[in-house]
């Protein structure tokens, strides 16, 4: 194991002058024995699911349920025809994240990152700051090293879940995860990757994981769209000399602890939060009322 | 650690909503499939906990029958897989269940034809990974993590040694293995986990080792 928290893998990055995402790679070598050319190959694959989910998120698509969908094609709507007051780049993000957190709503083909119901953050922000960038096939996929490499110090360390750790877990980690691969494509350090999953996340904590009726539809879709634009501020300001006051394993600490102190209603059950507003009821009603009447 | 590859961070490729309630529970089904060996003539779902409630919305439903029709994770004819049962007449239903169980997220799935049944009971157990918890009234613990030979066989000394030798003269190696009985000197059953998925020959070649009953793989 070449790392087990951030301070290791950044640590490591610069004594052998490596990024991100190739001590990721190498990692991956090396504890699943497999080649370069595998390793990257499966990465590529992923990559390819994701363009097709926004790509079909844009077209517009409606979830089983009714309660989500048609509005990635709103925004990028508004995008065309209007000058969006947080910019262009950030409303394409949150689109996209949007556009892949529908689809996986309608039951459509995604890639899980870290989890099905946050999986909109990282491809949301990689294929907005991609107009930009112009990056590489190759540095696309290494975008998604990067991601894992955070995701997994997160997984190892605190937790991915919902369940387990209230939407911080899920969409935070999401977010974070985006956050540091955003600045390796941007051209910035490895430390400053850190600095930006650090920031992210602390503006995650404490979110809860109150879905609507049990599903991953409201509020997970436009939780992403705010991971993306969160990412990406946190980005700029890493890249701008920005720091992170508390180090970003300490962070992480935080965010498993605030997890484990999180009332159960708040953590995936639809027992609290947005689930038990008298909306959220009435529409968890509809949901389930009509599906038992086809029985 | 209890993520080892980077590819349980990004990935797996599936189709949605949920890595627990659809991934997870396609796999249970899946395995269900590959251990019957053959399309069954009818299917019975059993749900418990988080499953019992909300398998309609997270399509937990379609996903546990479209792993019996041999569906990947990432099969987009999942969504449809009740349809595409009735079409080939298999018949399918699902009881919700009360009974308290130790994973919230349990499944008892129950598939047959007219040559025999099978039976297990799968949990779902987060990002999109599953275990088998029972098969055929046998306590196990399948990770589905690597691929893993399943050998019922009687209960009589020498018939774990000749399954182990012949996987050792294949030069396969045991990652993990458990060995349960229902009753001393009757029925038993081996799990075998391996580094490698192994041929149908090597299955043949085990089935026909001494007080061996059936053998069936689960591939990675």
């Amino acid at each position: 194991m070449l790392f087990r928290n951030v301070a290791e893998l950044i640590e490591r990055c610069e004594s052998e002058g490596v990024s991100i995402s190739e001590l990721m790679i190498q990692q991956e070598m090396a504890v699943r024995e497999r080649s370069r050319e595998e390793v990257f190959g499966q990465m590529e694959e992923n990559l390819k699911v994701m363009e097709d989910a926004v790509e079909e998120g844009l077209k517009g698509v409606r979830s089983h349920s009714g309660l989500t969908g048609g509005d990635a094609v709103l925004i990028q709507n508004y995008i065309q025809n209007h000058t969006p007051l947080s910019g262009n780049l950030l409303m394409d993000a949150v689109s996209k994240a949007v556009a892949t957190n529908e689809v996986n709503a309608a039951m459509g083909t995604i890639c899980a990152t870290p989890t099905a119901g946050s999986a909109g953050c990282v491809p949301g922000t990689l294929f907005a700051v991609k107009n930009q960038l112009k990056p590489t096939r190759e540095q696309m996929v290494r975008y998604l090293f990067t991601s894992g490499a955070f995701g997994f110090v997160v997984a190892n360390n605190a937790s991915i879940s919902g369940a387990a750790g209230g939407c911080q877990a899920e969409v935070g980690s999401a977010a974070g995860m985006a956050a540091a691969a955003i600045v390796e494509m941007a051209g910035g350090t490895p430390a400053q990757s850190a600095e930006a999953m650090a920031i992210t996340l602390k503006n995650m904590l404490g979110l809860v994981c109150d879905p609507v009726a049990g599903l991953v539809e409201v509020p997970c879709v436009k939780r992403n769209a705010m991971g993306a634009s969160n990412a990406v501020v946190a980005a700029d300001m890493a890249l701008a000399g920005v720091t992170s006051r508390i180090p970003c394993d300490e962070v992480i600490d935080a965010m498993y602890k605030i997890g484990q102190t999180m009332p159960v209603a708040l953590r995936e059950t639809a027992q609290g939060g947005l689930a038990a507003t008298p909306t959220g009821r009435e529409l968890e009603a509809k949901v389930y009322g009509i599906n038992l009447k086809s029985e | 650690m209890k993520f080892k590859s980077v590819f349980d961070i990004i990935g797996p490729v599936m189709i949605g909503p949920s890595s627990s309630h659809t991934a997870g529970a396609a796999r249970i089904g899946r395995v269900a499939r590959t251990l019957f060996g053959r399309e069954p003539k009818w299917v019975t779902v059993h749900l418990y906990g988080s499953f019992a409630k909300t398998y309609k919305g997270h399509g937990t439903d379609v996903a546990i029958v479209g792993g019996v029709l041999d569906f990947e994770t990432w099969d987009t004819r999942i969504s449809t897989s009740l349809d595409l049962a009735k079409e080939k007449g298999i018949k399918v239903r699902f009881e919700v269940e009360d009974a308290h169980t130790d994973h919230p997220n349990t499944a008892r799935v129950r598939i047959g034809d007219e040559q025999g049944d099978l039976e297990l009971v799968g949990i779902s157990i987060g990002g999109g990974k599953a275990e088998i918890t029972e098969l055929n009234g046998f306590e196990l613990r399948l990770s589905g993590n690597h691929p893993a030979i399943l050998v019922m066989h009687n209960d009589r000394f020498g018939s774990i040694a000749s399954v182990t030798q012949t996987l050792a003269k294949h030069e396969i190696n045991i990652g993990h293995m458990e060995v349960s009985r229902k009753e001393m000197g009757k029925e038993a059953l081996m799990v075998i986990e391996v580094d490698q998925n192994v041929s149908d020959d090597l299955l043949r070649e085990l089935e026909s080792c001494d007080h061996i009953l059936q053998v069936a793989k689960v591939v990675d």
